[in-house]
């Protein structure tokens, strides 16, 4: 194992009764690396990433993640990780400053770093102003950069989030990218499914899931060079033009076959 | 130690900013006590009633004084046709009608025997009852008055003692079964509506891609609502001893660890209702349709288990609130120790352990 590989995923399958939600994947992410994780609705990724951060058990395939089994060692995965999910979780009724020593206790930081980190995270926010006041009452927009923010407070190696600018305006999507890219500047990989085709351009290499299987990973140029596309939204569409995992296996595949000429 | 010190507090942030949930805490109690205690009782006081005098002679008059005069009844009306009966209760202020026969007084010393109808509105069976009963003791009274010179040659008297509750105060009853309920309410319900929140706003997830156990989480959780509801327990029974003067019989230390259990037993039961449903509307439905209704209908609170159908005496054996309600009957009424009391204590144990091997097994398959 390269010791630059924060996750290395093969053959990793997760099946709910007969139904196969993601099949067999295989990829790897490195250290530092923005990688952007596509797939339409219900193509699996959110089970797979599930399965990543140490929720939800694989059925089958191997899987490290911050060099660490997720068959066996899931506890020490989420010591190293952070996760935002698509909905944004953090506590309404409780101010910022409150939201981020909690979080900062559960991941057992200790008193004065936990003081220290979310000081310097609404510093860098500038949330100084509204620090007391209760989460519930800040727009969307900074709400979800403080998500982000409180998903790094305890130095994760990766962090991994779940579609973070669903319902956001175009200029705080672009802040959060840069915080995105400041985040994988520092060394933390950086983990991050979306539906916005844009986004997915500013991702070093993106993986595209469909029915359960990855069907392209490369980076968004060479994916657009492949498929002979001006943008990453036209490579998408080739590839998942109808994902509904209820259609015949045998027609993705023969899809693919088509597409990969 | 120190992330569920963390944990805890940001549980009392969300009960403290939450107006409702502070309300269903504490306001409810005190309420649901004084309510019980003062407004819904059993006893009758001034119920008004009309009476029909066909005789209207010295006895009759006697009769009517001294029912008029007893702080039970006051007549409202006098009746002079059979045929007004139907329109005075028609009106519905009236509870019950006295009917003397005719000649009431002279049947009475001639024949040894007069009639009295008594009529009451039944719409309300309860109250019916108890008047007629009240009319029938005031009558049998008069009787021996009558009487007291004759001797009669067989004569059975019996000689009712209400034990435990000598008064027959209906807030004896109420205390034990609005205690059970308050617990039943902040355990169950909260807890259960506190962890669904949880899940519904994303943040369990959250918490579970932590590094806290999931058993960590579920300790933090119900741990503020054992300490609230203890509050509320220890609220209940001051209340019922000061205001009501209800008196605590047995030992307060064996009526509190009983009153722990069942509130372990509660949180156990929210637990589980909380891995079944994936909204606070859910948790709320089920707690309420499942636990609140059981335990009010089904528990010996109000209605008597005994009288219960055979199928529904089964059915009230699986109720927590049921075992608990005895106990502490025992304990505040009779003052019982836990020699009397161990098979009950046994199977809220049980059930205890049962609920919460059967939410740890639950949560397991759910994160499966």
């Amino acid at each position: 194992m390269k010791n630059n590989k924060v996750i290395q995923v093969e053959g990793l399958t997760k099946m709910f009764g007969d139904f196969t939600a993601v099949n067999a994947i295989t990829f790897d992410v490195e250290k530092g690396e923005i990688f952007g994780f596509l797939g339409a609705n219900g193509a699996g990724k959110t089970t797979a990433m599930k399965m990543l951060i140490g929720i939800s058990n694989p059925t089958a395939g191997k899987a490290s993640v911050a060099g660490f089994d997720v068959f066996t060692n899931a506890e020490d995965i989420k010591k190293n990780i952070g996760y935002m999910s698509q909905k944004f979780a953090l506590y309404d009724d409780l101010t910022v400053k409150e939201n981020s020593m909690f979080f900062g206790g559960i991941y057992g930081l200790s008193r004065k770093r936990i003081k220290e980190k979310s000081d310097a995270l609404i510093e860098e926010l500038g949330l100084e102003k509204v620090a007391s006041k209760l989460v519930g009452a800040l727009p969307l927009g900074w709400k979800q950069k403080l998500s982000f923010s409180v998903s790094l407070i305890h130095d994760p190696k990766i962090v991994f989030l779940d579609e973070p600018t669903g319902g956001v305006d175009p200029i705080t999507r672009r802040q959060f990218w840069e915080m995105i890219y400041k985040t994988a500047n520092q060394g933390t990989t950086v983990f991050v499914t979306t539906h916005y085709m844009d986004e997915a351009e500013y991702c070093d290499r993106v993986s595209i899931m469909v029915n359960g299987k990855i069907e392209a990973l490369d980076t968004p140029k060479n994916l657009k060079e492949q498929f002979k596309v001006a943008n990453m939204n036209d490579v998408f569409l080739k590839l998942a033009r109808s994902p509904s995992p209820a259609l015949p296996k045998g027609k993705g595949a023969e899809r693919k076959n088509t597409f990969q000429n | 130690m120190k992330r569920f010190i963390g944990f805890i507090k940001k549980e009392f942030y969300h009960i403290f900013r939450d107006k409702r949930s502070l309300f269903i805490l504490f306001g409810m109690p005190i309420a649901q006590i004084l309510l019980f205690g003062f407004a819904i009782t059993n006893e009758i006081n001034n119920v008004d009633i009309a009476i029909l005098d066909h005789s209207k002679d010295a006895t009759t008059q006697e009769i009517i004084h001294k029912i008029g005069a007893s702080k039970y009844f006051s007549i409202k009306q006098i009746v002079i046709r059979e045929a007004d009966i139907a329109s005075v209760f028609e009106k519905g202020h009236v509870k019950a009608v006295l009917n003397f026969e005719k000649n009431f007084g002279k049947n009475l010393i001639k024949d040894h025997k007069a009639t009295i109808q008594i009529i009451t509105d039944a719409t309300d069976p309860n109250t019916a009852n108890t008047i007629s009963n009240y009319v029938n003791a005031m009558l049998m009274k008069y009787q021996k008055e009558l009487n007291k010179d004759i001797t009669i040659a067989y004569q059975i008297i019996p000689e009712t003692r209400m034990v435990y509750n000598p008064e027959l105060k209906s807030v004896y009853m109420f205390v034990p079964g609005v205690m059970t309920i308050i617990l039943m309410l902040v355990s169950a319900m909260m807890t259960s509506i506190s962890i669904t929140r949880e899940k519904e706003l994303g943040t369990m997830e959250i918490l579970l891609v932590s590094p806290l156990k999931p058993f960590q989480v579920i300790i933090g959780k119900v741990f503020p609502y054992i300490f609230l509801s203890i509050i509320n327990a220890v609220v209940i029974v001051m209340l019922s001893i000061f205001i009501f003067k209800m008196p605590v019989h047995g030992s307060l230390f064996l009526l509190a660890l009983e009153t722990v259990l069942f509130i372990i037993s509660a949180l156990a039961l929210g637990i589980l209702i909380s891995t079944i449903s994936e909204t606070q509307q859910s948790a709320m439905m089920i707690s309420l349709m499942g636990l609140m209704l059981p335990v009010i209908l089904l528990s010996g609170f109000i209605f008597p288990i005994s009288s219960m159908p055979f199928p529904l005496q089964v059915i009230s054996n699986i109720i927590p609130a049921k075992w608990f309600i005895i106990i502490i009957k025992g304990i505040m009424l009779k003052g019982v120790g836990i020699q009397f009391i161990w098979k009950e204590t046994l199977i809220l144990l049980g059930m205890t352990v049962f609920c919460i091997a059967l939410s740890v097994k639950k949560y397991k398959i759910r994160l499966e």
